[in-house]
């Protein structure tokens, strides 16, 4: 690639940033769309072991990229149970790694924000005949705009990390190689300020995603009222 | 690209070293080869150790790697086909300009290692399992010192990348083995100049083997073998040969 900042017209420079995006928003779509109701479940539910769950979750918050990724590469490994798909070095193993990754956070913090919800809606829609999954689903769709920095909490938490990435996708160049991945490989070479240069350009994209998603919101909150 | 596979392109998967990836090797041959055979190649690059590795658990179908002696067990355990030597450069000495422990002026790195042990200077290693940590470890042995247990703080242990290490000895200003490829494309040098070269010690021979097909069955061995027909083919050694890093030959081919 070339110098820090024409390097911002390389071609190959936008393969890398687009295919970023593509899997740490495909994760995310994922891991919401298994989070946010699991979330709301747990919140909503009685049942035993819920706290014990509540713990695990939150632990897991933490999980180190390394492990998943190290996990996934012996799930996914032509001599692991998963092997025969072939899935290794390809941008879906990554957005299987980013998923088991960010889906915790995505469930422990939308349990939070339903839970906090239901304290306060509980004998309201208990008296409207809600209960169970319906309620979950009602204060899901109440909370919405605030499951929003839930999503983007998993979103950054996606398109930053580079330690699960590089073990199930390999860096290779012009099939797996993400931005993070992109700049820890300009900074063994010694390339510093390339490796530099395409952190800005990391972080001012993530700074665009979250600007548009909060005009969208407010936009949104405006014409609900 | 992006999240569905490309349809129908024929593609192998090569475990390769940091060092041949580094130095800008594949970007230079690989297209050659595509052109010349219509099949794609990707690159996994690792340490010598993992890339062998990966061979075992078939994650790839050609293996690129400069470790003979573990080449040879990985060919002989039945993991790997045939093995074939492709090219060699070798491995050099760098250290601070200031050169704390006196070594440089001599081509004897065994000498260079006890002046730097004497005088207990900052030396970082590998330290995983690289083609590399392996050829320092030898050198050590060599010099009648059991490194892994003679370790003292001045021997410092990276457990990454050459470049990484290369980062941590430039800011340091300590000693360090490295390939000379990854040497001459790296950028963050500091004070670090090359201090030894030149010992027959030093020589770092590069091979390449296809994984073995009736290990894993789903290795591509006819993609695999035509690309390592192509190495060591006339226009491949040609194409190895002709690589410069800043007008400098950075690996000599030498298939037989």
């Amino acid at each position: 690639m070339q110098e820090f900042p024409g390097l911002i017209w390389d071609p190959r420079l936008w393969q890398i940033v687009g295919l970023s995006l593509q899997v740490s928003l495909a994760a995310v779509a994922i891991a919401s769309l298994i989070g946010l109701p699991l979330g709301a479940a747990i919140a909503v539910g009685r049942f035993p072991g819920r706290r014990s769950l509540t713990v695990i979750l939150n632990a897991l918050m933490g999980l180190p990229p390394v492990v998943v990724g190290l996990l996934v590469y012996l799930l996914l490994s032509r001599a692991g149970p998963l092997g025969s798909l072939g899935l290794l070095f390809t941008p879906r193993a990554m957005v299987v790694a980013q998923t088991l990754l960010i889906l915790p956070i995505i469930a422990a913090l939308s349990r939070q924000a339903v839970e906090d919800a239901w304290r306060e809606y509980e004998e309201q829609l208990r008296s409207l005949g809600a209960h169970g999954l319906g309620a979950a689903l009602t204060i899901l769709w109440d909370i919405r705009f605030s499951l929003l920095t839930v999503v983007l909490a998993g979103l950054g938490r996606a398109a930053a990390e580079v330690g699960a990435v590089m073990i199930v996708g390999g860096n290779i160049d012009g099939v797996t190689r993400v931005m993070t991945t992109a700049i820890a490989l300009e900074t063994s070479k010694g390339d510093l300020p390339l490796a530099l240069g395409l952190g800005v350009v990391l972080i001012a994209i993530v700074l665009a995603l979250n600007a548009g998603a909060f005009l969208v919101k407010e936009a949104a909150q405006r014409r609900s009222g | 690209m992006g999240i569905t596979p490309a349809l129908a392109a024929a593609f192998i998967t090569v475990a390769s070293t940091t060092s041949t990836e580094q130095s800008g090797l594949f970007k230079h041959l690989l297209p050659l080869f595509e052109k010349h055979s219509g099949i794609s190649v990707r690159v996994v690059a690792l340490g010598t150790g993992q890339a062998l590795d990966m061979g075992k658990r078939g994650d790839a179908d050609v293996v690129f790697v400069h470790a003979k002696p573990l080449e040879e067990k990985f060919v002989a355990e039945g993991y790997g086909v045939q093995r074939f030597e492709v090219m060699y450069n070798d491995f050099v000495l760098v250290g601070p300009k200031a050169d704390p422990a006196k070594v440089s002026g001599t081509k004897d790195i065994v000498a260079a290692l006890l002046k730097i042990k004497a005088a207990a200077v900052p030396f970082a290693s590998r330290g995983d399992n690289s083609g590399t940590h392996f050829a320092e470890v030898s050198v050590w042995k060599a010099a009648g010192v059991d490194i892994a247990k003679d370790q003292q703080s001045w021997y410092r242990e990276t457990g990454a990348g050459m470049g990484p290490t290369l980062n941590t000895a430039s800011a340091m200003n300590a000693y360090a083995l490295t390939d000379r490829g990854t040497w001459l494309s790296f950028r963050n040098r500091g004070e670090l100049t090359i201090v030894v070269e030149g010992d027959k010690r030093l020589f770092n021979q590069y091979g390449v083997m296809l994984v073995n097909p009736s290990r894993h069955a789903h290795v591509k061995q006819e993609a695999g073998r035509r690309f390592i027909d192509w190495l060591v083919s006339q226009e491949g050694q040609m194409a190895i040969s002709s690589f410069k890093i800043n007008g400098q030959q950075a690996f000599f081919a030498n298939a037989r």
